[in-house]
């Protein structure tokens, strides 16, 4: 007979408030196998975990089972306290009683009745558990930044400055992603290439951080402490060890075509650098648009290279490399506005987004920061921003806010009033949002200082009426249609993560939500983890970001990162799956069906009447799998069990809860 | 090409014209347009209400009755259009009123929304397709400048009735563009026309229609094209009228140039018009 303890907790009045203890208690007494069940108004107080420990010694107690909260919260506390009375941790339940009994039920008798099934349904599965132990695993200690934004540069920083190896890889021809292109930053203005460059060059410059620039991560296999990661370094046409960054190539090259980092308002060459102060400063060709690729004529740019760096028959690389931890910082993208026919955008080159705007005020940019009227290059007078473009629409864009739009607005008015005191800047907002240090007042600014006006309402029509663009809207605080000649319309298109997110999301077997955002493994308490270990996330990949709140998860992803890198061996959790193989028929339905390609057939060899018979069976990489269950499910025969879950355990419990 | 026929109230009395010109025009493409037995009227608004079923019931007749022929239900006024669409939506995602409906109906089988209704334009753009249209074109418009007006009961709801994109739209230019003629696009062609508002409260709907109008004016039209006889009532009546009691801007059933377009326009008096 198993000697199993009950000890209920009334979590003050979180649990006491709706359950009887007093009755479970008796309740618990009687269930077969329990030797001893006590309460305590804290168990996961300091006293109660002795009164644990005592009590395991003092009554012999070969099982455990806590009646309390959820075992998100306090299981790693109560298999602590077991472990000091020298029981193995394993060996100890949890009953949820709280979560799932006191919180969601008022009537007393039945939440009572509730928690007296859930007590004898966790000791049903306790005395079927077996002691389980930790494996040690060596830890690869270096880390792979996904992304070369602000977020990823600053979690590449805070790693290679703790003293680890940092690979960051970035898709583009250069470091610097979204900020690169902004102009000013909310809510002190500065500048945001003033500030970010030194950090683009750091992270170039600094020993433990290796730039790959213009590469993709194209396979991840294996797990915490040990990925292995397949990069492909595309080929840029362009020896970096030879190249100046004198730029003849491309005041040379003859194809042009729309630059992606100026948003399409000009044009650059199909050899180029992004912008003058990319990391590294070195040209790259996109093939796409290149005459020598499409046409296989020019050759212009390899002879005029003095340097002798254009490398036409360069080819991509595949590199293989290994890791212990991932950051995933691969930022957002910018929602198309195609659904939105009644902005007119992309019909008037005066109808912009917000990113275009960044770009027409930026010193940098097209006009070289005179903002202009891309259609007749003269300043505007009256200039329409419209909020929540597919922010907050439930109907053609997305739900959520997009958070930065309100503050980015409110600079932009400001930047236009700096730039032409006579301007008059119109915002149509639904509700102004400036959570932050300092956002409110820089709102203030705007309205009180800048005399922007704020009309709360959506604008229904923009169209061109001569020279100037005719605003259709409502003013809903007065009720009244108003009717705004403008000389250039800013839409503030909603924040979307990158298009190849979903992509990602499955290379590093990552959770998403509806909108491709990856999902951390908590919303409050691990806000930067995922639920794929060893992988952690930074800046706009996890849902809309200002750059500080990018910067702070960066650095808060670098230190997890660093908890893992700073360790020699990781245990593992063994609450994994096994095989019982001589149940397996080696239908291999569980290789389907496992999330984390955790496992792999195997051959075995096995003596069958006298002779030696080969059959497939499945094996599963306890490193790698993550405990998740799917594969039992799969399993035909129940050869697979994950450990500490077992088919007879869960079995077990099912009929307790249902006598 | 054969099709069940769903014609409606406003067809057979004001708008007449309406439907003789596509009727005439759907003969000379050989498209067989049959028109139903005991067709009721379609109820011309679509209602809101969502504990009732009565006014469900003629459509699903129709649908039912053109399922059961093997064909696609085609409409021609865009008020029935958008009932009878609506309809089967409501039809297709309710599964209460389903029940009532169906029960209350007792049709020979189930009818859970397998009918699908088109418009006259849709069958010309997705079935017959404007490419093939062009090439029966006999007398093309060439260098007519022809505004389109749309209004909202072919385009919205967007989600339900699927006829283009609500904001902006492109299948009556591109059906003009077909017929030879310039179409002429203009800011207003997706606005109200101000719909009931010209029963009793006309100085609005008046002001309504005059911006559209102005509109397609200030756009270099010379007439405007619609497929729905209120937003026909309304831009007709309430426009500004030249001294000789004209209307600024002549207005037309989309089908009236469809006729003239395949050589095969009859001669109309005024006063159907």
């Amino acid at each position: 007979m198993r000697r199993i303890g009950v000890f209920i907790c009334w979590c003050g009045a979180n649990i006491a408030g709706t359950v009887d203890i007093e009755k479970v208690v008796e309740e618990s007494k009687k269930i077969p196998g329990v030797a001893y069940a006590g309460e305590y108004r804290y168990m996961c107080s300091e006293i109660g975990q002795d009164m644990i420990r005592d009590t395991i010694i003092e009554q012999n107690l070969d099982r455990v089972v806590v009646a309390a909260c959820s075992p998100r919260m306090h299981e790693p506390t109560f298999r602590r306290a077991a472990e000091s009375a020298g029981l193995n941790p394993y060996l100890v339940q949890m009953a949820n009683i709280r979560e799932h009994c006191s919180w969601v039920h008022k009537d007393e008798e039945e939440a009572t009745r509730k928690a007296v099934a859930l007590v004898r349904t966790a000791v049903a599965k306790a005395s079927r558990s077996v002691e389980l132990f930790s494996q040690e695993i060596p830890v690869e200690r270096r880390a792979l930044v996904l992304g070369g934004g602000i977020a990823g540069i600053q979690a590449a920083l805070d790693i290679a400055d703790a003293g680890y190896e940092v690979d960051l890889v970035e898709k583009s021809p250069t470091i610097g992603g979204r900020m690169a292109q902004l102009d000013k930053t909310f809510p002190t203005l500065d500048c945001s290439a003033c500030i970010l460059t030194p950090k683009m060059v750091d992270a170039s410059s600094h020993p433990n951080i290796n730039l790959f620039t213009w590469s993709e991560v194209e396979q991840v296999e294996g797990y915490v402490g040990n990925f292995t990661v397949t990069i492909r370094k595309k080929a840029r046409f362009v020896d970096e060890e030879k190249c100046t960054g004198c730029g003849d190539c491309f005041e040379k090259c003859p194809s042009k075509v729309d630059s992606e980092f100026d948003e399409g308002l000009v044009q650059r060459k199909a050899i180029y650098v992004p912008f003058p102060q990319a990391v590294p400063n070195v040209p790259v060709i996109d093939k796409e648009n290149c005459r020598w690729f499409v046409k296989e004529k020019c050759r212009v740019c390899e002879k005029v290279c003095e340097a002798e760096a254009v490398d036409l028959e360069q080819e991509d690389e595949l590199l293989e490399k290994r890791y212990g931890a991932v950051v995933v910082a691969t930022g957002f993208d910018v929602l198309g506005l195609e659904e939105f026919g009644e902005f007119n955008y992309g019909k008037h080159p005066d109808i912009i987004t917000s990113l275009e705007f960044e770009r027409l005020v930026n010193a940098s940019g097209p006009t070289g920061g005179k903002l202009l009227r891309p259609s007749n290059q003269e300043p505007p007078r009256n200039v329409v921003f419209v909020q929540c473009v597919g922010s907050r629409d439930k109907s053609r864009g997305k739900p959520y806010c997009s958070k930065i739009c309100c503050m980015y607005t409110a600079k932009h008015t400001v930047l236009l009033k700096e730039k032409y005191p006579q301007s008059q800047a119109y915002v149509f907002y639904i509700d102004v949002r400036t959570g932050g240090k300092d956002f409110e007042e820089f709102h203030r600014r705007a309205v009180e200082e800048n005399d922007a006006i704020y009309l709360r309402g959506q604008v229904g029509k923009v169209f061109p009426e001569g020279d100037k663009l005719l605003v259709e809207g409502v003013d809903s605080l007065s009720g009244k249609t108003v009717q705004i000649e403008a000389d250039m319309v800013v839409l503030a298109a909603a924040m979307v993560p990158r298009t190849d997110a979903p992509e990602i999301a499955r290379l590093l077997t990552l959770g998403t939500d509806a909108h491709s955002f990856f999902t951390e493994a908590h919303p409050k308490l691990r806000p930067v983890e995922t639920h794929s270990a060893g992988v952690f996330l930074a800046g706009a990949c996890q849902g809309p970001k200002d750059i500080p709140e990018a910067v702070a998860q960066a650095s808060g992803s670098a230190s997890k990162a660093l908890g893992i890198l700073s360790k020699e061996t990781l245990l593992s959790d063994p609450c994994v799956s096994k095989v019982d193989e001589s149940l397996c028929t080696g239908c291999l339905m569980c290789i389907d069906v496992c999330p984390y390609h955790a496992i792999t057939e195997k051959t075995i060899e096995e003596k069958v009447h006298g002779e030696v018979v080969k059959r497939v069976v499945a094996e599963v990489n306890e490193a790698v799998c993550q405990g998740c269950g799917a594969c039992s499910v799969a399993c035909r025969p129940g050869a697979m069990n994950v450990k500490g879950f077992s088919n007879e355990q869960i079995l077990a419990e099912v009929d307790a809860v249902c006598l | 090409m054969r099709y069940s026929y769903y014609p409606g109230c406003t067809l057979k009395t004001s708008a007449a014209v309406l439907e003789e010109s596509a009727l005439n025009a759907a003969k000379a493409l050989g498209i067989e347009l049959v028109e139903q037995e005991e067709w009721q009227c379609c109820g011309a608004v679509f209602p809101l209400a969502t504990d009732e079923i009565a006014s469900f019931l003629s459509s699903v007749r129709s649908l039912d009755a053109a399922r059961s022929a093997g064909e696609k239900l085609v409409t021609i006024c865009a008020a029935c259009h958008h009932v009878i669409k609506r309809a089967n939506h409501v039809i297709q995602s309710d599964g209460e009123v389903r029940d009532k409906v169906n029960n209350y109906l007792e049709l020979d089988n189930y009818y859970s929304g397998q009918g699908e209704a088109i418009h006259y334009l849709e069958m010309l753009r997705d079935d017959l397709g404007f490419d093939k249209l062009a090439e029966q074109v006999k007398e093309p418009l060439t260098g007519r400048k022809i505004a389109a007006y749309y209004g909202c009961l072919l385009l919205r709801p967007a989600k339900v009735m699927q006829f283009d994109d609500a904001e902006d739209p492109s299948i009556m230019e591109d059906y003009l563009s077909a017929l030879g003629a310039t179409p002429v696009e203009y800011p207003y062609r997706t606005e109200c026309c101000g719909v009931y508002l010209s029963v009793n409260n006309e100085e609005i709907a008046a002001g309504m229609v005059k911006k559209i109008i102005n509109s397609a004016r200030r756009s270099g039209a010379e007439a405007i094209v619609n497929a729905c006889p209120l937003c026909h009532y309304n831009l007709l009546e309430l426009q500004d009228k030249t001294p000789q009691g004209e209307p600024v801007l002549p207005v037309y059933y989309f089908t009236e140039l469809l006729e003239e377009a395949l050589g095969v326009k009859r001669e109309v008096e005024e006063k159907t018009r």
